[in-house]
């Protein structure tokens, strides 16, 4: 971006995708997939305390068309994949994700017949965030992480950043 | 008390009762199959055992009749318990008892789905924790844990031929015969999903509403979304390592679980934790029930419009959890209590901090009391709504203050005292009509009796040693470890075979935030349980919830279910 400084209150120059993709970045609107414990810290992350809407994403989003950024906070069994599945499949492009805790991640300390092995079994994942559950800090970290990538990778859709995920991403 | 009730069920059905035991102060009858429904319709109907708790199965596969069906049952009036149990063969049924306990048909349903036992004359024997496509029973012995099986697509749970009859059951009761609409069509109706990822559901939680008009005619539940086979990773565990999986049964009061489940494998030991090991339980066992109870009354009336009252709540939430991390490292999965004791002491200064904590939540709480209690739109919201009796909440198997909002002031901290309970002062307070706005009330109202007790145990809170002095138990200080041989010894026996827990079986159990959380243990002498079944209290309670909401508005469900506080990782293990 550039100011005019001998005219510095009229207009300022940039180019259209840095200046879309900067507010991109600052008005994600999460949809938290929350089903387990981790699902509590991410309240936390939105409550007043921690207060995620100094990093400009409170609003809260619980229908998927609505929201760009999935946060997968919990255990995602086999029962559950499907529902998962098709929540993602419904959010606009571009769109991403965030597997918070180590069960979305990998499955966590769940190695058993109705755990899934990670959310990125399948949809595609972005960010991984360590902890059983991460705390809030650790949550938000992630999101300014997320918020890099948005302003660097901007417009480009999820099936372009992740050509594995095709049928996923149909 | 028990003893003369074995007494008088076998001079009531002789050789009928073919076995009785005691353990560890447990008292358990068996009897034949055929002979179950009538032991427990005499039991219900002249012995007061009004609840049927849990039903558990057990599959102990060396033996001619694999399998074992365990029910507990429970008198409040006469606070007295009992076990019926019946040996099955494989494929041999059951009768079913959910005509006499609600209760039953859910718990019947997951010992058919864990253990393929199937149960006659079940009106609706379908699995409930694993998903519609699973197969085989993965808590037999032979399934192994790590088998996991895909599900392609959710279960409907309203097919075509339902909704017809649902139209028809409709049209019978149409209130103007002849008028202008005097029939109601199948595709009148409308199926609505709520859940399993669903903001109101608070967890993985689903039903499905069939709406005529507004009006709610038929409600289905599913369940089993974030199963996580606790009892089958409980049984790949030593006993100590179970304990940090008990922090994720219910997530919001995770002190709760770790005390509970210490206390149930040390009855199971036959060893008592040291009284300041008790007392610091029951400290941070009143804390968790504080957290507990605020963010379910703060969800619940986020729910319903009170945006406001959840920052109120939820900072003193907040503020509280930042000693339990300082405590104990971990905001939510606390992992704090040990077999035989705790894992560490209290840090200096905890009282003081806690004190001062508990009187924000004094605070936050008047704050709330002020924005809601006479509030018109919080009434109307809440008053009459989700009506559950008391005699119907305890066929269900409620427990806790789900069934103190019944105005029966049942408490087990006060009628079958535990880890010192009977030193503290608190009052058990209940609610009048079982409604939603009781079920918020009562909660309101223990947070603050739940204050007392912290500020009392704090108080006289016992000097002396932590942990119990048993090295088959408790591991060794660290220093014995660095000087001694029996020390390097101790520790890697404990750490390495886990504790050797004699056989036998017991039900440990203990006044939970929702409700009675038990758990039932059975140990076959090695390193790890033989089986370990967790009564979790949400579970008997959400059964009840389609019976509950039908009738009403979504509205009123979404407000019911929110004062039930179902919590998914408790329910679903
Ligand atoms: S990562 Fe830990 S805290 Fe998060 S859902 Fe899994 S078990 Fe719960």
């Amino acid at each position: 971006m550039a100011v005019d400084l001998e005219n510095p209150s009229n207009y300022l120059t940039t180019r259209l995708r840095q200046a879309v993709n900067w507010g991109r970045k600052y008005s994600l609107w999460p949809l938290p997939f929350g089903v387990a414990c981790c699902a509590i810290e991410f309240m936390s992350t939105v409550s007043s305390y921690n207060d995620i809407s100094r990093f400009g994403a409170e609003l809260v989003r619980f229908s998927p068309r609505q929201s760009d950024l999935m946060i997968i906070a919990g255990t995602i069994s086999y029962k559950q994949a499907p529902i998962l599945k098709t929540i993602y499949a419904q959010m606009a492009e571009p769109k991403w994700v965030i597997a918070m805790g180590v069960c979305a991640s990998s499955g966590g300390f769940y190695n058993n017949y109705s755990t899934l092995q990670g959310a990125d079994r399948v949809i595609p994942v972005d960010m991984y965030v360590a902890g059983c559950p991460p705390t809030p800090e650790n949550l938000l970290y992630s999101l300014t992480l997320i918020q890099e990538k948005v302003e660097k990778e901007g417009l480009v859709p999820a099936r372009v950043r992740h050509p594995g995920f095709s049928e996923a991403l149909a | 008390m028990s003893q003369k009730l074995v007494e008088r069920l076998q001079r009531e059905f002789g050789a009928d009762i073919l076995a009785t035991a005691t353990n560890h102060g447990d008292e358990s009858v068996t009897v034949a199959p055929e002979r179950l429904r009538d032991v427990l319709a005499h039991l219900r109907g002249k012995e007061g055992c009004e609840q049927l708790s849990d039903v558990v199965g057990v599959d102990f596969p060396g033996r001619d009749r694999r399998f074992q069906v365990v029910y507990l049952l429970r008198s409040w009036a006469k606070n007295h318990r009992l076990q019926v149990k019946v040996d099955v063969a494989e494929d041999e049924a059951v009768p079913t008892v959910s005509d006499l306990y609600r209760s039953a048909d859910w718990a019947e349903r997951e010992v058919w789905d864990l253990f393929g036992v199937p149960f006659s004359g079940h009106p609706d024997l379908r699995r409930i924790l694993c998903h519609h496509e699973f197969e085989g029973h993965a808590l037999r012995k032979d399934y192994p844990i790590e088998q996991g099986q895909e599900c392609s697509r959710p279960e409907k749970l309203f097919t075509d031929a339902d909704v017809a009859r649902a139209a028809q059951r409709a049209t019978a009761v149409v209130s103007d015969p002849g008028g202008v609409v005097d029939e109601v069509h199948p595709s009148d109706l409308l199926t609505v999903n709520i859940g399993p990822s669903h903001p109101a559901t608070h967890g993985a939680l689903r039903a499905e509403l069939l709406l005529d008009g507004e009006t709610i005619l038929e409600a289905r539940t599913e369940i089993g979304y974030i199963h996580r086979c606790f009892e089958k990773e409980a049984e790949d565990h030593t006993w100590a390592q179970v304990m940090p999986y008990t922090d994720r049964l219910n997530y919001c009061s995770a002190m709760l679980n770790n005390s509970i489940y210490a206390m149930a494998v040390e009855k199971l030991l036959g060893v008592e934790a040291t009284p300041r090991a008790q007392a610091i339980r029951v400290i941070v066992s009143e804390l968790s029930r504080i957290i507990d109870h605020l963010v379910c009354v703060c969800a619940n009336l986020v729910d319903i419009g009170a945006l406001t009252n959840y920052w109120y709540l939820y900072n003193v939430r907040e503020s509280i959890y930042e000693s339990l991390e300082k405590l104990c490292g971990s905001r939510l999965t606390t992992n704090y209590a040990r077999i035989g004791g705790m894992s560490h002491d209290l840090y200096d200064g905890f009282a003081a901090e806690i004190g001062h904590k508990l009187d924000q939540l004094l605070e936050g709480h008047s704050d709330v009391m002020k924005l809601v209690a006479r509030n018109r739109i919080f009434l109307d919201r809440t008053v009459g709504v989700g009506v559950i009796g008391r005699a119907d909440a305890l066929n269900w198997g409620y427990t806790g203050p789900c069934l103190r909002a019944t105005g029966l002031a049942y408490d087990l901290r006060r009628h079958a005292p535990y880890s010192g309970y009977e030193q503290y002062e608190f009052d058990v307070p209940t609610g009048e009509q079982g409604d939603t706005h009781d079920r918020i009330m009562v909660r309101m109202a223990e947070i603050i009796q739940s204050r007392s007790i912290v500020l009392q145990a704090l108080d006289k809170l016992p000097d002396g040693p932590l942990n119990i002095d048993d090295h088959r138990v408790v591991l060794p200080p660290k220093r014995t470890v660095y000087d001694t041989i029996e020390g390097v010894m101790n520790q890697f026996k404990l750490v390495y075979e886990g504790i050797r827990v004699p056989r036998g079986e017991a039900y440990g159990f203990g006044e939970g935030a929702n409700g009675e959380l038990g758990y039932w243990c059975i140990s076959d002498g090695s390193g790890r349980p033989y089986r370990m079944k967790v009564r979790p209290p949400c579970f008997p309670v959400f059964s009840s919830y389609a019976q509950l909401v039908q009738g009403g508005m979504i509205p009123d469900a979404i407000a019911t279910l929110g004062s039930l506080n179902i919590i998914a990782g408790e329910l679903d293990r």
